[in-house]
């Protein structure tokens, strides 16, 4: 790989919690790395690893999952559920052969815009390590494969 | 990277891009972006996309309304600041032109890109990302109406110290019926304890009964003291909350607070609540004599009778017949439209801090035990005294910051204990005469008349060390140090160690969330910092209300505060609810799941995922249902459906896959 | 003249042949309504043959099996070419089923373990070549490739027979539907339908109790000192796949007492099967404490193998990441 890798991260946060920590980062002018795009749920429980799968087929190589700390949740323990499906995804993960660090859950409150900054930032430099999601040679994944023209009955 | 699977949209997309002033345009070319988004997001719909210095403004406003009625849009994305700003806004203006305000999408280039990158092309290209993402999931964005929900007139307000008070006061005298639980016997809380508040000195008692006497009488106001709230269940506008009224073992009907059955009750016993451990009280009581309501309790677990089965001699006295040894809790339900939280806060356990000898040494007393040790209707009648109870001291120590700013404990300034301790210094000063030292990391004095009352204990003579205490001790070392307590302390203003033997320290102990905080927060479905303090909805705009809908938050529940912050947070909470009232219906966000029902096998995978308890299973149909009522929209039981079943409005599957290709570009034709 | 039928066999077992001709006499009636001209597991043709017919000549294709080799996708392609109704038959053509399991390893793991493994006497390494000259000439066997790919990730495919195999009645079914088509009775249904099978999942037919479900561990079947035999076996820690597979089967497994490992693939308009048995198993593990949720999730020794059984293939990461 070229030291030119640009990672491209997909960022799951809370409205109730990290994307505000996320808005708090932007208002006090704290700097991270412009590799993540971040999407915005109600709640880290709302999370599908479907959402996973997609963005790791997609193009990305690399996707922050963030929640409100244990104990804190908006909706009061909708982010332990996120919990257990990351621990499972990351099991999966790794039998697919994908590096169980392209995931990484962080819990972030709305206070907390400096350290979401952080996790974003060595979430970057740990995805620049491990180089592309390349998918040894064959397309990723795209919604539906190519289609002939279906003959009309 | 291509892909060619898009249908191409049926919909009219408008893209709008905010330069806001220089704070977006400053990094990222904003007409690039926008140059961009109108030729390379064509395919997807975008009919129009332009940029303006300030979208937010009304002139940027009108642009998109023009737009929509003369491009006949049915989409519009603006990149701007975040939606949590300005998604009502931009909303509005859609609406205004006609078009279902949830067919709007604001993304955020501004808290995202512009704000925490530095490079200009990558922001840029960031900022092309974030729109592309926004248009795909626009397309999916449906119409909705938002939820309109009925507020219920009367208000439950937990917790009646002087937080409480205020609020159901306020509440009240507007008209309106509220419910004022307490958990112990009488209102009051904490205030109720004090000698005098800082920093006018008045007496705690003069200004708090008043008021406690108003709550108790006012035909407005049901009084629910000895009780507690067990369950809450529904929403904003509709809670239904069930409270346990705890027996009393005193018929309230026929009890006329005449305190015949405190005097005659034979067994003491060590109050630990309201004397804080320096004082009894009797086996039936009440906490002081000004208690609201004025119905004493029998306290079960210490009545002779109920240990011993003999004694009754409170019933054998009542001169109305009042006591009733076989009353049982009572449950009550209760419906509210909008709940106050003021359940106040602890003190640390000053043992804690092992090294001040708390607990360990007699004279070492903490602030709540010295508010009633100052307390004329105290154990001691205001009489400053040593533990023994007859010693005058002749020099005292107090401590600032005892647990507070301090790692070890808790990293939070307890806000109260420097006026506090201040005024402790006064009043032995003023009592006894005594040496007064005050050990202090800071002082702060910030709010009206603090400041002066600094000055003037200055003046009486106070003698402040600026250090944090390292130990209290009896060990004498020196001459002069046998018999007393020693403070062992860094003066940091005079660079040196200080040994300074004291007959009593006083710790400025700091305030802590109630011990059941996380259990209370979780009955309200609202959250506590790791502290444990319920968080705001907004640290400086929106200080009394929870993220939870319909509950707001008084008092030191929130936070450690003094008296008039208090009051006026109670004031302000009840203004919200007397708000909400008067709307008569609230308007809610429309995202909710629901099930679709021909999908649904009933597996009740999702059945256990819901801590609002909004899902319901039908055992005759075997289908879950969502009751959109009691939905808060997390979305969780949507991810969890095994078969696809669930959808969530505003958040759907859709929406958010769509997303995640936008942001990735795989909308973009092939080059 | 009879319109024409065929069935064509690429990587898969041979299951689906079978239940073809589980369906009974009822294969009588397709004899008696079509001309069978490509069927290689039940009559003798070419493919020669069926290159000669004209395009669009055979109205009804079942394809079974995977697309592994360069043989199979040739098949694919040349069968597309001349039908008009292509049916991905089963779980293989549909999901790429057992076959699509390789996907988790490279082509150099896969050869390793066929001809080097335990169970090949090969001593002298003999690999297969695709090329290889001999004093005739040139030697060509079909290419392997590096995944399996469903059907209709090589052609266009108008409808969907899911399951392993699909059950021989819901066969039935659909061959009745055609003939009726046929005779001018009834419509096709709508291309890209699911045929054979309903939009549910199994849990919709299975007949066993279920609660609100927490368990504290995952079992083995065998593991269980008695099953409940009324009771939902995930409510028992048995990583059942019910919940989230297509029904049609009439949860026959579950019912017999061994829970449901997936042949049916997803309900109706699910992305990726396998996120939606992480999503169920991970919500009904009853710990909130990261350490326990661990220890819960090691009682699934395979997560991708439960959740991917049958399919991998079709999944968003159907592609494990291996160097080559």
């Amino acid at each position: 790989m070229t030291n030119t890798f640009e990672p491209v991260i997909i960022g799951f946060t809370c409205n109730w919690c990290s994307y505000r920590a996320a808005d708090l980062a932007g208002t006090a002018r704290v700097k991270y790395p412009p590799n993540i795009r971040l999407i915005r749920l109600m709640c880290s429980g709302r999370l599908d690893p479907t959402f996973v799968f997609k963005a790791l087929s997609s193009g990305a190589d690399g996707v922050l999952i963030t929640g409100c700390h244990p104990g804190e949740c908006h909706y009061l323990e909708q982010n332990y559920k996120a919990l257990r499906r990351y621990l499972m995804l990351r099991r999966v993960l790794v039998q697919m052969g994908i590096e169980p660090e392209r995931i990484r859950l962080v819990w972030a409150s709305a206070a907390e815009g400096v350290k979401l900054a952080q996790e974003i930032a060595s979430f970057t430099e740990e995805i620049r390590a491990l180089g592309p999601l390349n998918w040894n040679g064959i397309e990723p994944a795209v919604a539906q494969p190519e289609k002939e023209v279906a003959y009309e009955t | 990277m291509t892909n060619g699977n898009h249908r191409p949209p049926q919909e009219r997309v408008g893209v709008y891009v905010c330069h806001c002033g220089t704070n977006i345009a400053g990094i990222i070319d904003v007409e690039a972006v926008a140059r961009w988004a109108g030729e390379h997001l064509k395919h997807r719909g975008v009919v129009v996309a332009r940029d303006y210095k300030f979208m937010c403004s009304s002139l940027g406003q009108e642009l998109i309304e023009q737009d929509i009625r003369e491009h006949q849009l049915t989409r519009v994305v603006v990149a701007a600041c975040s939606p949590h700003l300005h998604e009502q806004t931009f909303r509005i203006a859609c609406e205004r032109a006609g078009l279902n305000p949830y067919l709007c999408e604001l993304v955020s280039i501004r808290e995202q890109a512009s704000w925490v990158h530095t490079d200009k092309n990558a922001a840029t290209e960031k900022a092309k990302a974030i729109i592309s993402g926004g248009v795909e999931r626009v397309l999916h964005h449906e119409p909705l109406e938002p939820l309109h929900v009925p507020i219920d007139a009367a208000t439950l307000v937990v917790g009646g110290g002087i937080a409480g008070i205020q609020a159901a006061l306020e509440i009240a005298d507007a008209g309106f019926p509220v419910y004022l639980v307490e958990r112990e016997p009488s209102i009051g809380g904490h205030m109720a304890q004090f000698d005098k508040t800082f920093p006018t000195l008045d007496c705690a008692a003069c200004i708090l009964t008043p008021r406690m006497v108003s709550a108790g009488t006012h035909p407005n106001i049901t009084l629910m003291t000895w009780s507690e709230v067990t369950d809450v269940k529904g929403y904003v506008g509709n809670f239904t909350v069930t409270v346990r009224k705890k027996a009393r073992y005193i018929n309230e009907d026929l009890c006329t607070g005449c305190g015949i059955c405190q005097d005659k009750c034979p067994k003491k016993v060590l109050d630990e609540v309201f004397e804080a451990g320096l004082g009894y009280r009797k086996a039936v009581y009440t906490p002081f004599p000004q208690a609201v309501p004025k119905y004493p309790v029998i306290d079960r677990p210490n009545c002779t009778y109920f240990l011993k089965g003999t004694c009754r001699a409170c019933e054998k006295f009542c001169p109305t017949d009042a006591i009733d040894f076989e009353q049982e809790d009572e449950y009550v339900t209760l419906k509210v439209g909008n709940i106050i939280l003021a359940t106040g806060f602890d003190v640390l356990d000053g043992r804690r801090i092992a090294q001040y000898g708390y607990g360990r040494l007699a004279n070492v007393f903490t602030s709540l035990e010295f508010e009633r040790l100052s307390n004329a209707a105290g154990p001691t009648n205001g009489e400053i005294v040593l533990r023994d109870g007859v010693t005058t001291p002749k020099t005292v120590g107090i401590i600032h910051c005892a647990g507070s700013r301090d790692r070890n404990f808790n990293n939070y300034c307890s806000a109260i204990c420097c006026m506090q301790s201040l005024k402790f210094a006064h009043l032995v000063k003023e009592r006894t005469g005594a040496t007064v030292f005050n050990f202090y990391i800071d002082i702060r004095t910030t709010a009206k008349a603090y400041d002066e009352f600094y000055q003037r204990v200055l003046e009486e003579g106070t003698i402040f060390v600026r250090g944090r205490v390292a130990e209290v001790t009896d060990a004498a070392r020196l001459p002069g140090e046998e018999g007393k307590l020693i403070i062992q302390v860094e003066d940091t203003l005079a660079g040196r160690q200080r040994r300074i033997p004291v007959d009593m320290v006083i710790l400025s102990v700091s305030l802590e969330p109630r011990h059941d905080a996380k259990e209370v927060a979780k009955l309200f479905g609202i959250s506590c910092s790791s502290d444990g303090w319920i968080i705001e909805k907004h640290p400086k705009l929106d200080p009394v209300a929870t993220m939870t809908e319909g509950v707001f938050v008084a008092g030191c529940a929130q936070g450690p505060k003094d008296i008039p912050s208090t009051v006026s947070q109670g004031a302000a909470a009840a203004a919200r609810v007397l708000a909400r009232i008067q709307q008569k219906q609230i308007a809610l966000e429309p995202v909710r799941a629901s099930v679709d029902e021909d999908k649904c096998s009933g597996c009740r995978i999702c059945n256990g995922l819901c801590p609002f308890n909004a899902i319901i299973f039908h055992e005759d149909r075997m289908v879950t249902e969502v009751n959109p009522a009691l939905c808060q929209g997390c979305g969780t039981c949507v991810a969890a459906c095994p078969a696809g079943a669930i959808s969530g409005t505003g958040f759907s599957n859709e929406q958010i896959l769509s997303q995640i290709e936008g942001l990735l570009m795989l909308n973009l034709e092939a080059v | 003249m009879k319109p024409k039928f065929a069935m064509y066999w690429a990587a898969s077992c041979g299951g689906c042949e079978i239940a073809v001709l589980n369906i009974h006499e009822k294969i009588l009636d397709v004899d008696a309504n079509f001309e069978v001209v490509f069927w290689p597991v039940a009559m003798d043709a070419k493919i020669k043959d069926v290159e000669a017919l004209p395009d669009g000549d055979i109205l009804l294709t079942l394809f079974n099996g995977g697309i592994r080799n360069a043989e199979n996708e040739h098949m694919a392609h040349l069968l597309r070419r001349k039908s008009k109704i292509l049916v991905a038959f089963g779980s293989c053509a549909n999901e790429g089923c057992i076959p699509g399991l390789a996907n988790l390893s490279s082509q150099e793991e896969i050869f390793d373990a066929v001809y080097a493994g335990v169970s090949t006497n090969n001593p002298l390494r003999v690999r297969p070549q695709f090329n290889w000259q001999i004093p005739e000439g040139e030697l060509h066997i079909p290419e392997f490739y590096p995944v399996l790919r469903t059907l209709d990730q090589v052609v266009n495919v108008d409808y969907y027979i899911p399951g392993c195999p699909p059950e021989s009645h819901q066969i039935a079914a659909v061959i009745d539907h055609v003939i009726q088509v046929l005779q001018g009775k009834a419509e096709l249904p709508p291309p890209g339908s699911v045929l054979g099978a309903n939009g549910t999942t199994v849990c919709d037919e299975c007949t066993r109790r279920r609660n609100v479900k927490m368990i504290k561990k995952f079992r083995r079947i065998q593991e269980l000192p008695e099953i409940d035999p009324t009771l939902c076996l995930l409510e028992q820690g048995i990583p059942c796949n019910g919940p989230a597979t297509r029904n049609g089967c009439g949860a026959l497994c579950p019912k017999a007492g061994a829970q449901c490992i997936g042949c049916y693939g997803p309900a109706a308009g699910v992305v990726d099967y396998g996120a939606r048995l992480i999503a169920a198993f991970a919500s009904v593990i009853d710990s909130n404490d990261p350490q326990e949720i661990d220890r819960i999730l090691d009682g699934l020794p395979d997560p991708a193998g439960q959740i991917y059984r049958f399919n991998l293939a079709k999944s968003l990461l159907r592609k494990a990441r291996k160097e080559v």
